[in-house]
């Protein structure tokens, strides 16, 4: 009975010792890690922004960078958190036992929240291109940041957009009941009926669903001027088709999840008309916006939807190194709440809680199968 | 190997030797590897904790529980409402902990009790639905009472604290630093040797007697007398509370849950490991359940060997480490299908050629 | 009215595209008592693979009309997926046909984690969209809308029933189905070869996950590496509901989920005051299956079949 145990716990210790880590590579290189969900049903997001943090890694590297009189490389580590929030944390602690001066991620929210403790005990910088739950920033820590608006801020445009702009009076709100999808429609839930529109109708879905038929026509019944969903571009996509189908005249209006080229090939020519929003500024805007869209493009073909900000992060977190003059996380901690950074998603900067600060979200329609900018909230 | 027959005549000093291991092992993995992995192997205790639950379901009573995942979450989410901002309650582990595992218990019996009827794949997909539902009402219910803070999860869960001996940051005792990942690692470890006792015990008893007998024929085993409706709930009840203590303890840990934890794919995951590791048979059932834990991490590093091999990554290491995650279960199965350390008794049900006896209808094959 | 109608309309045709995937697993377990997990990655496959020759033909021949494309985008997933399946018994199946019955589950899940990979792998992570090929028919009956592809879904999986019922009922080979399923030594010594027959179980039910894959894909337009997963649990529970292992249950437990959850969705939320909503469209298909397997474990078409396991 006892020897099985033996060996089982050798057999474990062979497998965890045939595997250890490389030896460090010489002083000169700084670690940045790049956590996403690289398998699974939100892969695609997550290679996205590693994508967008590997090519700004890359142009640094390329143009040189040298801190403290010494030249230094990037090396960028990409980690796979499988958008489980468990996994998040082992990974986080991965990389922080590697040495890593700072993390951009992760994608979810779920995954953000509880690495941020282990990077905060750490004292590394965690940037989040994509998590966007108000939780993450408000738990006080001092490095944790992000260069994509929160929910609240989000939420409160498009509220305020769908009642304003957009004229309507009957709301009815879909949320695929994710961190991300039920916090931002909550959030527009609020300011829209601030604004004074009536919710009429509230309905859910999945993340992993593919039939809106019976909300939609439950919806229908109740005869909405627009219809709005907290939600990601996979869902949209057959969403926009199905309220076609059913004869759903309403306006289809959704958040930064859904404001990409892949929401207008899944939706087809139902994506006409679609509204929907994405914090920063036009890309084609932004002094180095098209020029990023082309070497991102040529590198790692279309964007999804993160990659600029995972880019912007990079920058942000590399600005912050210069203006320490130092890789060391304490340091380059300190300085990251005075960033002031014109990125290709617009201009970066941080409030008390590591949030982006007058951060602009712009909204766009679908016109000829191609967003178009409608006009940009400050 | 003579170093085996040396320590299997000592039972003593192999006790001790694997005494001095454990208590030694998150400091040579933690010095060698990296803390990640002390991480690593506190979730391996936490899923051996696991394992060993379903293992008295699943492994000793015969019922295929695919919603075992469900008790996990209940503990779990009993931690956080007690001892969390959310609800202002900050009470100690020690009245939580007792307290998830009852709640999971009676769960247990809830769910049991209307499915003594049903066996196998039937059993396996009520079970399966019961764990989906659990996770929904967790995942939905924010509104419109707030309890479960819905998808968004709950954050700050405190953690396990002896008066002011709290398990985070890092502690001095003797001169040696103890983060909060090795003092979680001996909580987890004790746990695991009281619930390794506890199955130990209860395989031998009576009860244990009488799950495997149901196990075997659930016909025969009724008209001997035992009670089937009762011993049934109890293997239920008793999966249940291994499984919300385990839920309570990762609450801690983490300090942050949401649904998406408490997939199907975690009911699948802990399934698998009993099923590799070698079901009802202790020693097997913890086996199985490190190696899937830790598995999937050293996968990690097939960029780091490629990077060593060719200079290069060659295929991307993510692209890969699911890819041979699921090769590894169905290679096992093939060629093991007893599991790596199967019970005596299973290996002569499987072997029926080599071992004494020719009891070939056993309860899983299909006679 | 109209949207009552409207509503049963979504459930018919979801229930359908249930009532295909379940097929291929009530043949299956039907046969071998096996859950095949792997069966809705099949389905993916098929999908994938339609999807992957539409774009080749697309790219050659553009002016083709859109029904001859995605057929050909058929008639090359069919034969694949029938090679896949196949395989699929061979190799991970077949050897543990006398192990216990959780070893071959877990070959199973292993099986579906390898092939969502290695479809990872050949298709990449993205989303892929379904060019609108087929042509958009729409008509109102009663005032509610329904549209050409629903009909032929509908038609589809009622055709498709009635030829497996028909071929399990009244041909050679569905006799000798029957007899493998009753009890595998007698049809042997009866002369059955019950490898061939379990295999041909694969090859038809995987051929019937190919199609079912193209009409998904069609009607929701996107095809993505994990889509197997969910719809398989969602035929799979269908197959239970209706009695598994019996095909005529296999239709009527993917229409009454697909009924279920349409009905479910569109109503609970106004019937309890908001209190329920459409969040737990999953509880009550999950609800039903319960209900029903706790008081009738055999399914609702099925032999009683439940103690036997």
């Amino acid at each position: 009975m006892r020897y099985p145990i033996v060996s089982a716990l050798l057999v474990t210790l062979i497998a965890v010792a045939g595997c250890s880590p490389k030896p460090e590579v010489g002083s000169e290189v700084i670690k940045i890690g790049s956590v996403a969900p690289l398998t699974g049903p939100q892969a695609h997001l997550g290679k996205d922004n590693e994508n967008g943090a590997r090519l700004a890694v890359e142009e640094i590297n390329a143009k040189g960078l040298s801190l403290g009189g010494k030249p230094v490389k990037l090396e960028l580590i990409g980690e796979d958190d499988q958008a489980d929030p468990k996994t998040g944390t082992v990974v986080a602690q991965k990389l922080v036992d590697m040495g890593v001066a700072g993390v951009i991620g992760h994608l979810n929210s779920g995954t953000t929240i509880p690495a941020s403790k282990i990077y905060a005990d750490a004292g590394i910088p965690q940037i989040s291109p994509s998590a966007t739950a108000i939780a993450y920033t408000a738990q006080g820590y001092k490095t944790a940041f992000r260069v994509m608006t929160n929910d609240e801020q989000q939420g409160k445009v498009l509220g305020q957009f769908a009642v304003h702009s957009m004229g309507a009076k009957r709301i009815a709100i879909i949320d695929d009941r994710t961190a991300y999808g039920q916090g931002l429609a909550d959030e527009f839930e609020k300011a829209a009926k601030a604004a004074g529109a009536s919710v009429v109708a509230r309905e859910f879905t999945s993340d992993r669903a593919t039939d809106f038929t019976a909300i939609l026509t439950s919806i229908k019944s109740k005869n909405p001027d627009v219809v709005f969903f907290g939600g990601m571009d996979p869902q949209g996509g057959p969403m926009a088709q199905q309220m076609k189908r059913l004869g759903l005249s309403a306006k289809f209006l959704g958040g930064d999840g859904i404001q990409n080229g892949n929401f207008i090939k899944l939706a087809g020519a139902e994506a006409e008309g679609t509204v929907a929003s994405l914090p920063g500024l036009p890309l084609d805007a932004m002094p180095g916006g098209a020029g990023f869209k082309q070497r991102f493009e040529a590198k790692f073909g279309p964007i999804q939807v993160y990659a600029p900000y995972a880019y912007d992060a990079v920058y942000v977190l590399i600005e912050a190194m210069k203006r320490a003059d130092s890789a060391e996380p304490a340091k380059v901690v300190a300085e990251l709440p005075k960033t002031d950074f014109e990125g290709v998603t617009g201009r970066i900067r941080f409030d008390a809680k590591g949030d982006t600060t007058g951060g602009a979200v712009t909204l766009y329609q679908v016109k000829n199968g191609a967003w178009v900018v409608l006009e940009t909230v400050k | 190997m003579p170093v085996v027959k040396f320590l299997r005549q000592r039972p003593q000093l192999t006790l001790l030797l694997l005494a001095i291991l454990l208590a030694v092992l998150p400091f040579l993995v933690g010095a060698s590897l990296g803390k990640s992995w002390i991480r690593v192997l506190d979730f391996a205790l936490l899923y051996v904790l696991l394992a060993l639950g379903l293992n008295i379901v699943v492994g000793y009573a015969g019922l295929l529980d695919l919603g075992y995942i469900a008790f996990y979450a209940l503990g779990a989410y009993l931690y956080a409402w007690l001892a969390s901002p959310h609800f202002g309650l900050h009470l100690p582990f020690w009245a939580i902990l007792p307290l998830g595992a009852l709640l999971a218990g009676l769960f247990g019996v809830l769910l049991g009790a209307p499915t003594l009827r049903l066996r196998g794949d039937y059993l396996a997909i009520v079970t399966l639905g019961f764990g989906e539902i659990i996770r929904i009402f967790m995942n939905n219910l924010n509104a419109p009472v707030n309890i479960t803070n819905g998808p968004q999860g709950m954050n700050l869960i405190d953690p396990i604290a002896f008066g002011d001996f709290a398990f985070k940051g890092t502690h001095h005792v003797f001169g040696i630093a103890f983060s909060s990942a090795h003092l979680y690692y001996y909580l987890f470890l004790a746990c695991v040797l009281l619930a390794m006792l506890i199955a130990l015990r209860l395989q031998d008893s009576r009860i244990g007697r009488a799950w495997a007998a149901i196990r075997e024929d659930e016909v025969a085993a009724a008209a001997m007398g035992i009670n089937t409706r009762n011993v049934k709930l109890l293997a239920f009840a008793m999966g249940a509370v291994f499984g919300g203590l385990a839920g309570g303890l990762f609450a801690a840990f983490q300090g942050f849950i949401s649904p998406e934890s408490f997939g199907l794919m975690e009911s699948i995951m802990v399934l698998c490991m009993i099923v590799l590791g070698g079901m009802g048979n202790i020693p097997g059932v913890i086996l199985g359940a490190v190696l899937l834990t830790v598995l999937p991490e050293a996968l990690r590093y097939i960029g780091d060997a490629q990077r060593a091999l060719l200079g290069h990554v060659a295929v991307d290491p993510a692209d890969l480490r699911m890819l041979l995650f699921g090769c590894a279960l169905i290679l096992m199965m093939l060629f093991r299908p007893e599991g790596l350390l199967p019970s005596r008794r299973r290996q002569r049900e499987l072997h029926p050629e080599e071992g004494p006896g020719e009891h070939a209808s056993l309860y899983d094959s299909r006679g | 009215m109209d949207i009552f109608v409207q509503q049963l309309i979504n459930g018919l045709v979801l229930g359908s595209i249930y009532a295909l995937v379940a097929l291929g697993y009530t043949m299956v377990y039907g046969i071998l008592e096996l859950i095949n997990f792997a069966h809705g990655e099949v389905t993916m496959f098929g999908a994938m693979v339609a999807l992957a020759v539409i774009g080749a033909v697309m790219g050659v021949a553009p002016e083709l009309p859109g029904i001859l494309i995605v057929l050909a985008g058929v008639l090359v997933a069919i034969p694949v997926c029938m090679l896949l399946g196949f395989s699929i018994e061979r190799l991970a199946y077949r050897p543990l046909r006398n192990a216990p019955r959780l070893a071959p589950l877990i070959t199973a899940i292993g099986l579906s984690i390898v092939l969502q990979n290695v479809a990872m792998l050949i298709w990449g992570r993205q989303y892929i969209a379904f060019p609108p090929l087929l042509p958009k028919g729409q008509y109102e009956v009663l005032g509610a809308h329904i549209s050409n592809l629903q009909i032929f879904i509908v038609a589809l999986s009622l055709l498709v029933m009635l030829g497996l019922w028909f071929m399990v009922k009244r041909t050679r080979l569905g006799r000798a189905m029957r007899a493998t399923a009753q009890s595998r030594e007698v049809a042997q010594l009866m002369g059955v070869n019950v490898n061939t027959v379990i295999a041909a179980t694969f090859v038809i039910g995987s051929a019937l996950a190919a199609v079912a894959g193209v009409m998904v894909s069609a009607y929701y337009g996107l095809a993505h590496y994990y889509m197997g997963f969910l719809l398989g649990l969602k035929a799979f529970s269908a197959a239970v509901l209706g009695g598994i292992g019996n095909i005529a249950g296999a239709m009527l437990g993917g229409l009454l989920l697909g009924v279920i959850e349409a009905l479910g969705a569109g109503y609970i939320g106004d019937l309890t005051g908001g209190f329920l909503g459409s969040h737990y469209q999953d509880v009550f298909a999950f609800f039903v299956l319960i209900l029903v397997l706790v008081f009738r474990p055999s399914g609702l078409l099925g032999e009683r079949v439940a103690t036997r396991a």
